[in-house]
């Protein structure tokens, strides 16, 4: 058995039994709370929060925070119960432990993804705020010899009208620790908010504005060594020899080490490493190599979607209710492969512990899998592995990956370095372009069929593309009957009544690493249902808002995202020449979205002056959180649509390395964004992906008016500029 | 190579290989980590800090040519400009992810030091070596605005 092999055997286990909720437990830790005065004891109430002496309420937050807020907005639910002072209130990342930090949205273990962490922790970190709160109610009470349910708790101050005595969290922090943790706390009413839908300044924006705050790639150890890894440029090539010679040479260079991934240059700094890689000379094995093109890849799949495949999704029948249509619509679709190309490239800092244990500092979305990969590979048992997970510069996906290559690679590197010295594995951009874990090709077929009155009939969907979850653990969960669920998400179900329906998938799989990516099937199965809708309706003589809505029948969060943008946008008004509205509306991770963009034709290429976006994500626990999310969401799918494709060249070399030939959306294409939420009492639900798959079919949906053509084929450059 | 420069203020003297990129001075020597990495090849604008006042992508200049320059990192922005900035990038709560900010930072602070009033033209001419893959962009355009407005009083 190989490492990986034991990791997926273990990660199994997770998968399949759940944890407990941990809010119980009162953890016998004092350590200190980021930004407290150094000697300053914080003390732990559960799992969840600690509040400190200095009167800081740290609260510990099990999903990892690049971006999308979840410092912010789980420590918002935890400040809402306990009624503290939004100043007083810090928020850290939790360590490693899959059944203390579980994601019970997401299979059951510690992960960040699938826009997963609001809907997670709403009810828990809301008791847990509750609990903390009537502990130090209780301590109170007891000091001041007066009944808890007289006192009362505002913006931080515990106060009892009675004897006009009053006190702060941190005179009492240490008495309530001692207390037993209620187990089922009373939690407010929605009326009684405080700060869940009124929206609180983030927690991390001053530091991330000057300079303090620290990512991975800022953690430097005494005597740590920088180490780069040279890879293969062609998908399931190894090290057949390398020659060192000049690489050594340098000054700085440390050592050079081959690992399974490839060879590592250490060096004294980074500048050392880097020059030290680019002298290296590596000759590589080719046996199991991936060694056709990009395009001959996509071929394989235009070919498979001829045909039906697995059957993911049925009702009535298509084939007959096609051959009876009296107007049908035919359409073949490619998405190319994408790179998450997150701003900072992935890095991770190993270091060996007094106890002959491990600390790990990486941005781990996975922590309890990254664990298990570097005890794995150091020999180190798993209780002695210590992850701290960092904040990040973006992930997009890309630092999920269910076998943990990358903290593997990491721990490789360290052990390759002799295992005792600190070693800082750093990936550069060219590393990340070149690296693999793209979101996947995938060829789509449709096939859509028309009545007399030009009512659709018939829905017939084929894709196929490539299953990352294979010999994972969980491909039990994903792939079932040839379907696999992330690849046909969107596409196996949609949200239109339409009688005679089929969707089906082939899966094809090949060496290239592939990976989900900030939205996952939605990125495609987005594109490829709200642009043939659109054509339909359009062939069928309907207009595209209202002849959504008039099939949305069971939809009707949906549609009412559709009606609130419809509006925004004031749908159907004469518009500047040359410019044209597209829209488009999808359900995504339990969460509903429809944009409108208005786009006009500059060199040939889309121009998108603005898109109007309204989304219904449940409680809205922190509105400003949510607008922005909707906003990167739309510039991060935007810049894909329109410019992104990784290619394998020929021999299966990647073509891209870096910004200047993998583009990304810059200040001057992003449009402005007016984002409305719909009020709902309905419980919370993620928005780190769902604002983009609608903005590619809605773009796309713009441009066929202009062009009289639909863009079937992306990136945008490359089918309109060809 | 020994070479001697002002940072934040503060003669430091570095003795490292000439070809070094001032970034991975400020990081792997210096320790001021708020300057970040996100391209080496000067296309992202991660790396923004300023030399002699003006914005420069640390990554693509060799410390060899900073011999007595003035470097400012985003730990040592201060002043009327940097302050304006700041509370403007607090205003929007800018930052997702943060790793690009203090770049954006430094380049908006060099930006309005030259011109308070930027057109949207201007804001995109000064900011278009500052990628932010979390498309940041519609805050960064709008802090940027009202930073220049209290700027102008
Ligand atoms: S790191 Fe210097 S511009 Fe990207
Ligand atoms: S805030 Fe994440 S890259 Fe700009």
């Amino acid at each position: 058995m190989s490492p990986l092999d034991t990791i997926s055997t273990s990660r199994r286990a997770f998968l399949t039994g759940a944890g407990a909720l941990m809010i119980g437990v009162t953890l016998p830790m004092k350590t200190r709370a980021q930004g407290a005065a150094s000697d300053v004891a914080s003390h732990a109430y559960n799992a969840f929060v600690r509040v400190g002496t200095d009167n800081l309420v740290t609260v510990i937050v099990k999903h990892i925070e690049f971006g999308q807020g979840p410092w912010t907005g789980l420590a918002t639910l935890v400040a809402d119960e306990m009624d503290a002072a939004w100043g007083q209130i810090r928020a850290e990342h939790a360590p490693a432990d899959n059944d203390r930090y579980t994601n019970k949205v997401s299979g059951g273990m510690q992960i960040t993804g699938g826009s997963t962490a609001m809907a997670d922790s709403f009810l828990l970190m809301r008791k847990a705020g509750a609990a903390a709160k009537s502990m130090l109610v209780s301590a109170a009470a007891d000091a001041w010899g007066v009944p808890a349910g007289e006192i009362s708790v505002e913006r931080g101050i515990i106060s009892h009208a009675g004897s006009g005595q009053s006190a702060t969290f941190g005179t009492f922090a240490e008495a309530a620790a001692t207390l037993d943790v209620p187990q089922e706390p009373s939690l407010k009413t929605p009326d009684q908010f405080i700060y869940i839908g009124k929206g609180v300044p983030k927690l991390d924006t001053a530091s991330k504005s000057n300079g303090a705050a620290i990512f991975t790639l800022d953690v430097y150890k005494d005597d740590m060594l920088t180490a780069v890894v040279e890879h293969a440029s062609v998908f399931g090539a190894t090290v057949a020899s390398f020659d060192d010679t000049m690489a050594r040479e340098v000054s700085g260079v440390a050592d050079v080490k081959q690992l399974s991934s490839g060879v590592a240059v250490f060096g004294a700094n980074t500048f050392a490493a880097l020059k030290g890689r680019k002298l290296l000379d590596v000759s590589w094995e080719m046996s199991a190599a991936e060694t056709r093109t990009s395009d001959e890849i996509m071929a394989e799949r235009v070919t498979a979607v001829q045909s039906r495949g697995a059957v993911a999704g049925e009702a009535g029948n298509v084939d007959v209710a096609l051959s009876e249509a009296v107007t049908t619509l035919e359409a073949e679709y490619t998405f190319p492969y994408l790179v998450h190309a997150p701003m900072e490239p992935l890095d991770a800092v190993i270091a060996r512990r007094e106890d002959g244990g491990i600390d790990a500092w990486l941005g781990s979305q996975a922590p309890g899998f990254d664990q298990q990969a570097v005890a794995a590979v150091t020999g180190v048992e798993l209780e002695k592995v210590h992850i701290h997970t960092m904040l990040a510069g973006g992930s997009f996906g890309r630092r999920a990956q269910p076998m943990s290559q990358f903290a593997a690679e990491a721990a490789e590197v360290f052990m390759a370095a002799g295992g005792e010295r600190p070693v800082k594995l750093m990936w550069t951009r060219e590393d990340d372009v070149r690296g693999g874990f793209y979101r996947p090709v995938t060829a789509h077929k449709m096939r859509g069929g028309l009545d007399a009155d030009g009512n659709i009939v018939a829905w017939d969907h084929v894709m196929a593309g490539q299953s990352f979850l294979y010999n994972t653990p969980f491909e039990s969960m994903m792939i079932q009957n040839g379907v696999d669920a992330g690849l046909v998400e969107g596409g196996s179900a949609i949200p239109y009544a339409v009688p005679n329906f089929n969707a089906s998938c082939h899966i094809l799989n090949c060496p290239v690493t592939t990976l989900w990516w900030r939205s996952v099937g939605h990125t495609h199965t987005g594109y490829t249902v709200e642009t043939f809708i659109d054509e339909l309706l359009a062939k069928g003589g309907k207009d595209v808002v209202e002849g959504r809505l008039a099939l949305m029948g069971e939809h009707q969060r949906l549609a009412a995202t559709l009606r609130r943008v419809a509006e925004m946008a004031d749908w159907g008004r004469s518009l500047p020449e040359g410019h044209a509205l597209g829209v488009a509306s999808v359900e995504s991770f339990r969460s509903y979205v429809s944009e409108i963009a208005e786009v006009s034709i500059e060199d040939g290429m889309p121009r998108v002056h603005k898109v109007w976006c309204a989304v219904d994500c449940g409680i809205a626990v922190n509105p400003e959180i949510i607008k922005a999310q909707m906003e990167g969401g739309i510039g991060y799918g935007l810049g894909a649509v329109l410019f992104n494709e990784l290619q394998l060249g020929s021999g299966g070399e990647v073509v891209q390395s870096n910004f200047h030939d993998y583009r990304s959306l810059r200040i001057s294409e992003m449009p402005e964004v007016e984002t409305s939420i719909i009020a709902s009492q309905e419980a919370p639900t993620g928005v780190g992906e769902p604002g983009t798959p609608p903005i590619g079919p809605a773009v796309a949906n713009a441009v066929r008016q202009l062009t009289g053509e639909p863009v079937r084929h992306l990136p945008m450059i490359k089918s309109l500029k060809a | 190579m020994k070479v001697t420069l002002n940072v934040n203020n503060q003669d430091r003297a570095v003795d490292v290989d000439p070809d070094t990129p001032l970034l991975w001075v400020l990081r792997d020597e210096l320790r001021l980590t708020g300057t970040k990495f996100g391209c080496g090849i000067a296309q992202c604008g991660a790396c923004t800090v300023h030399v002699n006042g003006r914005p420069r992508r640390a990554c693509v200049t060799p410390i060899a040519s900073l011999e007595g320059a003035a470097v400012t990192t985003v730990e040592g922005l201060e002043g009327e400009t940097a302050q304006a900035v700041q509370d403007a990038w607090a205003e929007f709560d800018t930052p997702q992810c943060g790793y690009c900010q203090s770049g954006q930072v430094m380049t908006a602070a060099a930006l309005l030091s030259v011109n308070p009033a930027p057109t949207d033209k201007e804001i995109d001419e000064s900011f278009a070596g500052n990628i932010c893959r979390c498309a940041t962009y519609v805050r960064i355009r709008k802090a940027v605005k009202a930073a220049g407005k209290k700027l102008e009083g």
